[in-house]
């Protein structure tokens, strides 16, 4: 099975990743070497194999419901890219 | 007798705790040390990002103070480097991306902050691959990293910064981080020590997400026993990071007792390929015959779905990354394209200039692999893949204490050589991804060197939470060789000829 390169397409814009024509062309071409060697996966059966999504046994953790964040707000803020007072600031969302 | 400054940048963990306890020398004075080996090192090696030159004295000198109130610890004083992926508050952590080139810390992350409580003291953040996405540290936005035994050739990655610190004689100790190798195969190219603990043994809060199924943060240092004192520091349970396991941490050092007797050692077949390198196969055997020599039982064994790591870590890891990476949006931290023209735009298009062509590809792949009529066939076949991967281990270890591999197949590779084809980059990650897919702890040290005279890593694999074991097993095996005194000679002689 090729990959195509509406699919790549298709791809970059669910990952929000703007692509150039060059960086298309090639991850077409490297996306579907590595799936063609990816596809030996398929000669396993694994019908009756549950999938692991974690290695280890995790517990829900409760905690009191207070705030413990280390760092405050202001010092959170810092590193926006845009800011107006305490806002981050964005572009036009809605028309 | 005082230690002459021109050797503290020398010691290991050990062998610096003990003048300090014994107030041979001063932090202060082991971390100017530190420091000056820097400044003359690193314009050839480029192992940190960020090189924290005022924080450190501040700390060495806190350092003292605490040890002239009688405070002890084998870490206090002592100087070493964090990968920049790990928080350092107040200290730009960039994750080795463009698109994070200007975040400064607002908190540190729980290793950082027991590394600092216990009198560490922080020389710089390490250079890495993006986003730990890598195998030789090429993937840097900002700087290509040297091997220190040969300036040719990559120190291994995505850890390879915090490899080479040690190697180069940098600082005594760092801090790297492990989703598929990223701390075990750079120490291998490097000839130095760094174990992946088990998954849940560290706290990852406070590190910049990559794989998080995956992720474990490790310590990297010239000998096995300046791991465990690192080790020992920054494991535990840690309420913030819900995937950390609540048990009791062991004392390693005091498992090393120079013995393998009794140990009982599998060796699988699968992981002795064509294609691998003679000396690494050679190293790796004559390695077992000496642990079978200090009293360890060895047995073959089989990992029968070895071949089918590789595309089970890279589906996994990447549909990991994927949903991971897309909190870089420009918005609350992080890089932003300047004109845009309305959101979806300025999304796309600050991702575009901020992640490098690597990040990209494991977006694009993971987002494939996660997508709508692809989901079953990759993502969740993956899953049920690393299912039998973990099961394959559980069987070995019914019968065996560890498992002993080569860490990597090859010794360290040219610089440029594998950047035009990622699938070979992907595929040097042979011997150490199964480990992470099925979250054991694994080892490497060093147990040779190839004709050129580049370390060879060995690997040692042990069940969950037995670090203590793989470490005896490590500890034994150095202790009856002399690999871990080597030095860096290549590197010697250039700094020499300045």
């Amino acid at each position: 099975m090729a990959l195509s390169r509406d699919a790549v397409r298709h791809i970059a814009l669910l990952a929000r990743l703007q692509l150039s024509a060059e960086e298309e062309a090639t991850f077409t071409e490297q996306l579907d070497h590595i799936l063609q060697h990816f596809e030996r996966l398929a000669a396993l059966d694994t019908e009756s194999v549950d999938p692991t999504a974690h290695i280890v046994d995790i517990e829900a953790a409760y905690r009191d419901d207070v705030v413990t964040n280390p760092a405050g707000p202001e010092e959170l803020r810092a590193n926006a890219p845009a800011r107006d007072g305490d806002f981050f600031k964005v572009p036009k969302i809605i028309e | 007798m005082r230690q002459s400054t021109v050797d503290l940048h020398s010691l290991t963990i050990e062998q610096a705790g003990a003048l300090l306890a014994k107030r041979e020398i001063s932090a202060v004075e082991l971390t100017r040390a530190t420091l000056e080996r820097i400044g003359a090192t690193e314009p050839q090696i480029h192992s940190f990002i960020t090189v924290t030159e005022e924080v450190a004295l501040a700390q060495a000198r806190a350092a003292d103070e605490r040890r002239a109130r009688g405070e002890t610890g084998p870490l206090l004083g002592i100087p070493v480097g964090i990968k920049d992926i790990i928080l350092t508050k107040g200290i730009r952590t960039t994750a080795g991306s463009k698109i994070l080139g200007n975040f400064v810390a607002p908190y540190d992350a729980t290793v950082t902050r027991k590394l600092l409580d216990a009198g560490a003291v922080c020389v710089g953040k390490t250079n890495c691959d993006e986003f730990a996405m890598g195998s030789s540290t090429e993937n840097s936005a900002f700087e290509v990293t040297r091997n220190p035994w040969d300036h040719e050739r990559v120190p291994g990655g995505s850890s390879g910064g915090s490899a080479s610190a040690i190697a180069a004689r940098q600082c005594l100790g760092t801090l790297g981080t492990d989703t598929g190798g990223s701390i075990r195969q750079p120490a291998a190219c490097c000839g130095i020590v760094g174990i992946k603990p088990t998954y849940g043994r560290v706290s990852r809060y406070g590190v910049v997400a990559y794989a998080s199924s995956l992720d474990q943060v490790g310590p990297m240092a010239k000998t096995v026993s300046g791991c465990t004192h690192l080790l020992q520091v920054i494991a535990g349970h840690d309420r913030s990071d819900s995937t950390s396991v609540n048990r009791p941490v062991p004392d390693y050092a005091a498992r090393l007792d120079g013995s393998a007797q009794g140990l009982r050692i599998g060796i699988p077949r699968e992981y002795f390929v064509e294609g691998m390198q003679p000396e690494v196969e050679q190293a790796v055997r004559a390695a077992v015959r000496i642990l079978e020599r200090l009293g360890a039982r060895v047995s073959e064994v089989s990992l029968p779905h070895t071949e089918y790591a590789i595309p089970a870590y890279y589906l996994i890891a990447t549909a990991e990354a994927s949903s991971n990476l897309a909190r870089y949006d420009g918005v609350r931290y992080g890089l932003r394209t300047a004109e845009s023209d309305g959101l979806l735009a300025m999304y796309q298009r600050s991702r575009a200039a901020g992640f490098g062509t690597e990040v990209k590809r494991r977006i694009m792949l993971g987002t494939y692999a996660l997508s709508a009529g692809y989901y079953d066939a990759y993502y969740l076949k993956a899953q049920k893949v690393r299912t039998l991967i973990r099961r394959d281990f559980e069987k070995v270890f019914a019968s065996q204490d560890v498992i002993v591999t080569p860490t990597a197949p090859t010794t360290a590779f040219r610089i440029g050589e594998k950047t035009s084809d990622p699938l070979q980059m992907y595929l040097s990650d042979i011997f150490t991804i199964s480990v992470n897919l099925a979250g054991l702890p694994g080892l490497s040290l060093p147990c040779g060197f190839d004709a050129s005279g580049l370390p060879i890593g060995l690997q040692i694999v042990g069940r969950p939470f037995e670090e203590e074991t793989v470490f005896r097993a490590a500890h034994a095996y150095e202790q009856a060789t002399d690999w871990h005194e080597k030095t860096a000679s290549s590197f010697k002689l250039q700094a020499a000829s300045r």
